[in-house]
């Protein structure tokens, strides 16, 4: 290595690169938090969507779903299964579980309330009209 | 030991190695439940099995990363660590919180715990990774402020080298950007943005700042070779992990409801962080080659190399296969990503953890350089176990992954999740086979504490004492 690269040099290089590239980030960060209403919908966010986040968060769905590809992968992706399954199923799924078949992957109960089953149908639908580029690549998720 | 105040690394390693045991135990059970599927259900539902192996992991790192700050802090700044007090008053408080936290996991239903830990105050429960308590979160921080003034004040008060300043540095990091997980905000794509801002700034950032200070002090250990040198390669390897991995963040943001420029930004800063990785490789072996002195400490010249190597595949060479934007629209949220995500945080992080305990252990136990013969083979039995079960288990996920990824993402007509799964299925029991074969490595590495205790201290043969 050239006698000139120095560990004073390597240094710089780190900090100054380092403070750089942590403006652009955060400038970049900034730039998409002000492009993001026009991709997410969040006037569509009502207190049902509001909730149905917090059941989802409460009852920890992502230990076991994916939601937009992310969270566990022993159970569906569910950013897109309103558009898969549709309301109705979303709730009776949810309300008979867990199906008790022999060797397959269980679902708990978690005792819902009708509005809490609504809310985690909106907290879905809103979730499905997110402008994500597109993804899943198809409707399986 | 050079300082008596290096002592109270020893219970942060005990308690390290304890939990890891733990997590592999619920990693084996979540392996067996891929395939019998109601296995240990409704006792133990497979999202609780996983935010105990998750949360165990992340646990047992940190009392990793502490013990090793309490070890080679006092040694670089050269004095007394300023309060071992508050050392072990915070290690029983961190020990104490986080078991009580993983029976909190085991014990009731998550929405419950949510609910008698008065998540309702402040939700930040039921988010990857992030799934304790807020009141858990809470001690977390101040932990990790304690622990920071402990060691700063060490240094401060010290002798300020390059590697003590470097693992400061990462260190403050750490603790910075675990305050995001604190920001809940209803609108989840602004949950999963600043969600990343923690896990990606995390294991992606700062703790690559932990792992290169680290490894850069057991290379000057082991290998004497000059301290400038290997400083300055430091410098150069956390360089680039900055100036790749901080805009690296956006290979998080391609679907997640982010501007398409992220697409772009992303992959091309992504596609550079396998760069710091193979710097650390090829740090590491010319350090060894370029020795001055042949270490009697076999074992943790073995688990350093070892450690870039891993990382280098686990983090570089695996993440980057699945990094470009074109490539990862198919492969998201897949078995590719937890084959990814296992190998990466056994290889860059596990395996430091380990290879500073290797070194710093015997010392500690009062040995004067290394362990006996009998011990360090044991232990490098127990490295190659775990090291190839961690391959083949990447293997075994990888396979799963393609197979998903063509079955469920690319195919013409697409098969559902449950039906590629049942599809996948024999690649899970190969995974699961190499993890019992990793359980029997970690077996083997905790019995290198006990075996050969008492034999006398391995020596360099060919070499006077």
């Amino acid at each position: 290595m050239a006698d000139n690269f120095t560990k004073s040099v390597a240094r710089n290089i780190f900090f100054g690169g380092s403070f750089f590239f942590f403006l652009v980030l955060v400038g970049l960060v900034f730039d998409t938090t002000r492009k993001l209403p026009e991709r997410d919908h969040r006037e569509n966010i009502t207190e049902a969507v509001v909730l149905g986040k917090k059941v989802w968060e409460d009852n920890n769905c992502i230990g076991c779903h994916t939601i937009m590809g992310e969270g566990a992968y022993f159970a569906p992706e569910l950013g897109n299964v309103y558009e898969r399954r549709g309301p109705a199923f979303i709730k009776a799924w949810i309300q008979a579980m867990p199906t008790n078949a022999p060797g397959r992957r269980q679902m708990p109960q978690f005792n819902l309330s009708e509005e809490e089953l609504d809310a985690m149908v909106a907290f879905l639908k809103w979730t499905n009209e997110i402008d994500d580029a597109n993804w899943p690549p198809n409707i399986e998720g | 030991m050079q300082y008596q105040s290096q002592a109270v690394a020893k219970p942060y390693f005990i308690a390290a190695i304890g939990l890891f045991l733990g997590q592999i135990i619920f990693g084996l059970i979540m392996g067996l439940q891929y395939i019998v599927g109601d296995f240990l259900f409704p006792a133990i539902p497979f999202n609780v099995a996983r935010m105990v192996h998750t949360n165990l992991l992340i646990v047992w790192l940190l009392f990793g990363f502490m013990g090793a700050s309490y070890f080679l802090v006092p040694e670089e700044s050269e004095r007394e660590l300023y309060s071992p007090k508050l050392a072990l008053v915070l290690f029983w408080i961190f020990l104490v919180a986080g078991v009580l936290t993983i029976v909190g996991y085991l014990a009731v239903p998550y929405a419950t715990l949510a609910e008698i830990t008065g998540n309702d105050l402040l939700p930040t429960m039921g988010r990857e990774f992030l799934e304790m308590p807020t009141i858990t979160k809470v001690g977390i921080v101040i932990v990790c402020l304690g622990f920071l003034f402990n060691i700063g004040m060490t240094i401060l008060m010290g002798r300020k080298t390059v590697i003590s300043m470097i693992l400061i540095l990462g260190l403050v990091g750490l603790a910075v950007f675990f305050l995001f997980s604190f920001y809940n905000p209803h609108n989840l794509v602004l949950d999963k943005l600043f969600w990343w801002w923690v896990v990606h700034l995390w294991v992606e950032g700062v703790w690559e700042l932990i792992l290169g200070a680290i490894l850069a002090f057991i290379l000057i250990k082991v290998t004497g070779v000059d301290r400038e040198v290997i400083e300055k390669w430091l410098y150069v390897v956390i360089a680039m992990v900055l100036i790749s991995g901080l805009l690296g963040t956006g290979h998080h943001y391609y679907w997640i409801g982010a501007p398409e420029y992220w697409q772009w930004i992303g992959s091309v800063f992504s596609a550079l962080e396998p760069v710091p990785f193979f710097m650390m490789t090829v740090f590491a072996f010319t350090m060894v080659n370029r020795r001055r002195r042949q270490h009697p400490n076999r074992a943790a010249t073995l688990w350093a190399l070892g450690c870039s190597v891993m990382a280098f595949l686990g983090a570089g060479v695996w993440g980057f296969l699945h990094t470009l934007s074109p490539v990862n629209y198919y492969t998201h949220g897949s078995q590719l990503t937890a084959a990814h995500g296992h190998m990466a945080f056994y290889g860059a992080y596990a395996m430091i953890v380990l290879a500073i305990i290797s070194y710093a252990m015997p010392i500690l136990n009062g040995r004067k350089e290394a362990n006996s013969h009998r011990s360090q083979v044991i232990e490098m039995w127990g490295f190659w176990l775990m090291t190839v079960s961690m391959v083949l288990i990447t293997l075994a996920l990888t396979g799963a992954g393609i197979v998903q990824v063509w079955l469920q993402r690319y195919s013409e007509s697409p098969q559902s999740f449950m039906v590629v799964q049942d599809q996948v299925t024999l690649f899970y029991w190969f995974r699961e086979a190499a993890g019992v074969s990793f359980l029997i490595g970690l077996l083997c590495y905790i019995a290198s504490f006990f075996v050969g205790k008492n034999d006398a201290e391995a020596t360099v043969p060919g070499l006077a004492d």
